[in-house]
């Protein structure tokens, strides 16, 4: 299948300080890899790398065959302004922006197509719903339908399934599943592990610096917990520069 | 009697059909900019651009004189700087915005006062302050349809980014670039409309037939094509209704107006069905399901 993401010697940070230190590896395309950590691990960090948002402080991502309208991208806490006065149909519809850009208009094929995402979420009835109304979980289901939209090769998760209920959470990793099967590749940050094991066959243990990475049941080894545990959250404010030189 | 207290003062005088035409035309270039405003939670911003307008009209008014072109063309120029550095502003320190844009627009106001001041009377400063909307003659009505009509259709062009921008900029940034210049058009529409309304009802008031209407459609509608027809026709009823109280009972034209959108919002924020304080009150019986 081939190379998709290519992370060589990648320092992600703030101010100077890691977040991501020297991560090297590579994401096949169509691969299924949850990201696991502690809290600071550096995987919401990681993830914005992969989509653009912030440059690397050392080292580079290649991005091979895939542009960066190709990857969907589904943040940690969305900076919506939920009082806005927009339906979730019109929400949903914006998932259409890479066929229809600025002006494009929706059609009945694309009216249909909405209808359909906004099912497979199991929202039908909200579309005139205003945003504002929906419940975490709902919020969630719509996020979802505007990503099964976006009809994305990339697919990047950043903890989705915080804070919703566990039938929601089954329900979007139900589709989860069929982007795999879709041969899309899938990243998500996770927190729950019983989920990792049970529907991720990849993953990545994230402690600032990379400590495993494989098959799932290879990497969640109490052996590699523990080594991840001993990272320091706070960063160093003594810290000097790094002296690992890039291979 | 209707006819005498309704028509009758648009029909015999020239000077009030055209006050109506510029304030209906204000209404609807207006309106939709103040809608976006207030759910971009920028109000104090469009206040803050409306008075640094002044000084820019103040110096074309010391320059030129009473010159339409001057006027308008200095507080343009004034109104974009203000625009730029308030958009700057903003992204760069978020905490200190309020402090730096009271700052502003304090200076603006002292500042174009004392330039009006320099070469003009009081009268002179009276209109600057609050308009002469009852002086709009045929340059300066075409001045305002001009900037209206550019105004509404650049707004439907950016129509779709600037939704987005306001509701998910998160998502607009990983779809498209349009966001930064997004937000620099729609800041130019505001200075646009501003502009348009100076010379109507004068610096003080002019945001007020952007804002009065706006905050008063949130209180009809939930939908924002929605909110912005209730805004227009709130801000084009007050224009209408504004002009005939004036008249009736000899008070300023300007001021008049803005009571009137004044009163529309009072009057919402009890009365509208969505969220007024009656509804709150007398809640009724909740339903089934």
């Amino acid at each position: 299948m081939g190379e998709q993401l290519r992370f060589r010697d990648l320092t992600l940070g703030y101010d100077r300080h890691p977040a991501v230190h020297h991560l090297n590896g590579v994401v096949e395309a169509g691969a299924l890899m949850a990201v696991v950590g502690p809290n600071g691990a550096g995987k919401s960090t990681l993830f914005k790398g992969v989509v653009g948002v912030i440059k690397p402080l050392a080292g580079r991502i290649e991005r091979i065959g895939i542009r960066p309208q190709d990857i969907a991208y589904l943040p940690q806490a969305a900076e919506i302004d939920r009082s806005f006065p927009i339906s979730v149909y019109d929400m949903v519809a914006m998932g259409l922006w890479h066929k229809k850009g600025l002006f494009g208009g929706i059609g009945r094929g694309d009216h249909d197509s909405i209808e359909a995402a906004i099912a497979a979420v199991g929202l039908t009835g909200f579309e005139q719903r205003p945003i504002g109304t929906l419940s975490g979980g709902q919020m969630q289901r719509m996020l979802f339908a505007r990503l099964l939209l976006q009809d994305a090769r990339v697919i990047v998760l950043d903890e989705p399934f915080n804070a919703i209920d566990a039938r929601t959470a089954a329900d979007l990793l139900a589709l989860v599943r069929r982007w795999h099967a879709e041969r899309r590749t899938v990243l998500a940050a996770m927190h729950d592990l019983e989920l990792v094991k049970a529907n991720f066959p990849q993953a990545l243990l994230l402690a600032r610096e990379p400590v495993a990475w494989g098959p799932t049941p290879e990497v969640l080894t109490a052996e590699n917990w523990t080594k991840a545990r001993r990272m320091c959250e706070a960063f160093d404010e003594q810290a000097q520069a790094c002296a690992v030189e890039a291979a | 009697m209707w006819y005498d207290t309704l028509i009758a003062p648009f029909a015999e005088f020239e000077f009030m059909r055209r006050a109506l035409v510029g304030a209906v035309t204000l209404a609807f270039g207006a309106a939709p900019v103040g809608v976006f405003l207030m759910l971009r939670r920028m109000s104090l911003i469009g206040d803050a651009m409306a008075h640094a307008i002044l000084p820019g009209a103040a110096v074309g008014f010391l320059l030129f004189g009473l010159s339409l072109a001057a006027m308008a063309g200095g507080g343009l120029v004034a109104g974009i700087i203000i625009a730029v550095g308030a958009g700057l502003i903003a992204r760069a320190t978020e905490l200190k915005e309020d402090a730096s844009l009271a700052a502003f627009f304090l200076i603006s106001l002292a500042l174009g006062v004392t330039i009006v001041s320099m070469k003009g009377s009081n009268i002179d400063l009276l209109h600057f302050l609050f308009g002469s909307v009852l002086a709009v003659d045929d340059p300066a009505l075409l001045l305002i349809v001009g900037f209206v009509s550019v105004s509404l259709v650049a707004l439907a062009v950016i129509w779709r980014p600037l939704v987005l921008e306001c509701v998910d900029p998160g998502f607009l940034r990983s779809v498209s670039r349009a966001g930064g210049p997004v937000h620099v058009a729609f800041l130019a529409l505001v200075v646009l409309n501003l502009v348009g309304g100076f010379q109507a009802l004068g610096t003080l008031l002019a945001v007020g037939i952007m804002m009065l209407p706006a905050v008063t459609a949130r209180f009809w509608a939930r939908d924002i094509t929605a909110m912005i027809a209730v805004a227009v026709g709130s801000a084009a009823f007050s224009g209408f209704a504004g002009l005939l109280i004036s008249y009736h009972a000899n008070m300023p034209s300007g001021p008049a107006i803005i009571l009137v959108a004044g009163g529309l919002y009072l009057v919402s924020v009890v009365l509208g069905p969505a969220g007024g304080l009656l509804w709150r009150v007398l809640p009724g019986r909740h339903l089934e399901a």
